[in-house]
């Protein structure tokens, strides 16, 4: 008999009793329905702390103090940035952005505001991804050189200070001093950064009338330089040349510490990957769960069906059945039931991984290899917990298959 | 066409051993209808499992159209029972939740036929047991008769050398039964061997020859016609062994 005849054999004796392939089909219905929409969900989840990762910019490595080794003080200075700005020295940074900044009261007309004042340097904003405008422009290299009294405020400041009028050719108060609005920021909504409440004004600017502290040395700080690598493969020679330069910048002894400390984006893309992967891989392994709970059901199904239809068994070896040929009937039987079930729980496990998405506010794709680990997993738990069964009615003899009542 | 010597069966059920058959000898013929007759747990069943392949014996030949089929694997089993034998049981044995043209087309799925093939013959063969205007009807939409018939087609289908019918009547009522006994002995008339296990003596008399069984070995075995002679003409030989029940000899008388 061959495997088509088989498998409209088993089909037939599945639809002869509909309601108990259907309950069986339940076990890898909810097992697959529970892998797709977990793994969905922990591919959305992914997917947005990456875009998150993503937004802040492309191949940046943020140098701010080591506070460990710098009692106290902070340790870059605008000396730095100007060192790092020199191809010769750091041939792997494209371009180095700074930024100093304090929390400010900033008022306009009867209205005021708590935020933080970042001084700029003009390129920050093509380094951080901040370029797109709701009005006005941004900072340019002029207003650094000559300390304009110009900024640029966030969509969230503008609408705190301005709420009736359009912000760009105003004028806002910090500390004591007023500065025109030259721009406001397009709302990020990022969760990584809070520019949508923030003020930039030029470093230089800030350096003169709203940095307080200084260095060590007595020199006026910046809180923290944006250097972005060439490209991604460049990274970790940025990182060593980077540190190269500004120990030497900052004479440090061949034994001692940093005083500064480097994080990258690409090891920030790394570490929210191992977190991700531990929970996708977490989710999955739940989702294994419940799918073996499903193949233990069809196993337990399946033998009570054969133990039920042990009479048929019987009857189709005493008209000429060979043992294949029911061992073929009884897998087909398992893995047509996890196949459709499979498919079924495809289908559920998307319209929750939806849903779900929906309520936590993520996009929980639906990747084709989810779907196909999904199917071949019910597949295979078809056939791993249908070997059993299948062996057993097959071994039966028929005269006792037919004497049993 | 068959050949038993000395065949040897026992069932183990623990500390016990049942020697259902003793160092049975048979002999059959082609073409012949033999009817096999003796009290109940004298064995007739195992023989006729071993007989049809559905079981081996421990010991003895059994040689079935020249070959030699005691001890053979489930498998092969499987493909004489499919080709070469047709069994008929008391309980009728048939699927449930399945049309007639299906049940009788089943030893052919297994026999490797194509879909047509199959189909063709199994309704060739519903109409041999007329039955030809019942393909589609599941056994619990039929008659005890009926539903015998469709197991006598299935048996048919392959075209068997031998048909083996282990009391084909006694789950029928009597005139019922006679029709299934006219069908076996018209198969018969069309050159098959028909063996059929029986307690009615009227089903003996129909035989060309009838065997007795006793306690595991055949007893004896005489001609249909002197079957009979000895039924009308003597007292039943086997009467306390229920071979022969006492309705026979009135019905007999009668005659
Ligand atoms: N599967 C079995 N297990 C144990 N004993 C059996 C089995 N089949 C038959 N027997 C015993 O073997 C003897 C012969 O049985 P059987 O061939 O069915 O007799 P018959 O068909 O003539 O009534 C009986 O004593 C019966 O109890
Ligand atoms: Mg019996």
């Amino acid at each position: 008999m061959n495997l088509s005849e088989s498998l409209l054999t088993a089909l037939d004796s599945l639809r002869s009793n509909k309601l108990r392939a259907a309950l069986t089909m339940l076990g890898v219905i909810i097992g697959v329905a529970a892998v797709i929409a977990l793994l969905s969900i922990g591919n959305g989840v992914t997917a947005s702390i990456n875009d998150e990762i993503n937004a802040i910019g492309t191949n940046l490595i943020v140098i701010t103090t080591n506070a460990d080794n710098s009692d106290g003080y902070p340790t870059l200075t605008l000396a730095d940035v100007v060192a790092l700005s020199d191809p010769s020295r750091v041939p792997a940074v494209a371009d180095v952005a700074a930024s100093v900044g304090a929390g400010f009261a900033v008022t306009a007309g009867g209205n005021s505001t708590r935020t933080s004042v970042e001084g700029v340097t003009d390129n920050y904003f093509r380094v951080n991804n901040l370029e797109e405008v709701a009005g006005g422009g941004l900072l340019t290299e002029n207003d650094v050189d000559t300390r304009a009294r110009v900024a640029v405020i966030g969509d969230g400041v503008a609408e705190d200070l301005f709420p009736d009028s359009y912000p760009v050719g105003q004028s806002i108060k910090i500390n004591g001093a007023s500065y025109e609005v030259v721009g406001v920021l397009a709302p990020s909504g990022s969760a990584f950064s809070d520019t949508d409440s923030s003020v930039f004004v030029p470093i230089s600017t800030a350096q003169a009338r709203l940095v307080t502290n200084r260095t060590r040395q007595g020199e006026k700080p910046v809180s923290a330089i944006l250097a972005q690598a060439a490209n991604a493969d460049v990274n970790e020679a940025a990182l060593e040349q980077i540190a190269e330069v500004l120990r030497e910048e900052h004479g440090i002894a061949y034994a001692a510490e940093d005083d500064f400390q480097l994080l990258s984006q690409a090891d920030l893309l790394d570490t929210a990957g191992q977190i991700t992967g531990t929970l996708t891989a977490f989710l999955g392994a739940i989702a294994g769960i419940s799918l073996l709970v499903g193949g233990i059901g069809i196993m337990n199904i399946m033998l009570v069906s054969v133990t039920e239809r042990t009479r048929e068994i019987g009857i189709r070896k005493a008209v000429g059945a060979l043992r294949r040929d029911i061992l073929t009937q009884f897998l087909l039987e398992s893995v047509v039931l996890s196949l459709i079930g499979g498919i079924a729980g495809i289908i559920l496990g998307w319209i929750i991984a939806t849903i779900a998405g929906r309520a936590i506010d993520l996009a929980a794709p639906l990747d084709v290899g989810t779907v196909v680990l999904a199917t071949g997993f019910a597949t295979a738990v078809g056939l791993v917990f249908g070997i059993y069964p299948a062996w057993r009615a097959a071994g039966l003899r028929p005269i006792e298959a037919l004497r049993y009542e | 066409m068959i050949t038993m010597r000395n065949i040897t069966k026992s069932y183990h059920m623990g500390e016990n051993v049942v020697h259902a058959l003793r160092g049975l000898d048979l002999e059959v013929r082609e073409g012949e209808f033999l009817a096999i007759m003796g009290p109940s747990g004298s064995g007739k069943s195992t023989l006729m499992n071993i007989l049809g392949c559905l079981d081996t014996p421990d010991s003895g030949t059994y040689l079935l159209g020249g070959e030699d089929v005691s001890q053979l694997t489930d498998d092969d089993q499987a493909r004489i029972r499919g080709r070469r034998v047709g069994f008929v049981f008391q309980q009728f044995n048939l699927l449930p939740r399945t049309p007639a043209l299906k049940q009788v087309a089943l030893p052919l799925m297994y026999a490797g036929l194509t879909r047509e093939e199959r189909m063709r013959r199994a309704r060739a063969a519903l109409e041999r047991v007329g039955l030809g205007d019942r393909t589609d009807h599941r056994p619990d939409e039929l008659s005890g008769g009926q539903q015998q018939r469709v197991a006598i087609a299935r048996a048919l289908v392959n075209e068997p050398n031998i048909i083996l019918a282990d009391e084909p009547t006694g789950a029928l009522d009597t005139h019922t039964g006679e029709e299934i006994l006219a069908l076996f002995e018209e198969l018969n008339e069309q050159g098959i061997t028909v063996i059929v296990i029986t307690h009615d003596p009227d089903v003996a008399a129909r035989a060309g020859r009838v065997v007795w069984i006793r306690d595991g070995l055949v007893d004896h075995s005489r001609d249909g016609a002197t079957a009979l002679v000895a039924r009308v003409g003597n007292p039943p030989l086997t009467t306390e062994e229920g071979g022969i029940p006492s309705r026979a000899t009135t019905k007999g008388g009668a005659s």
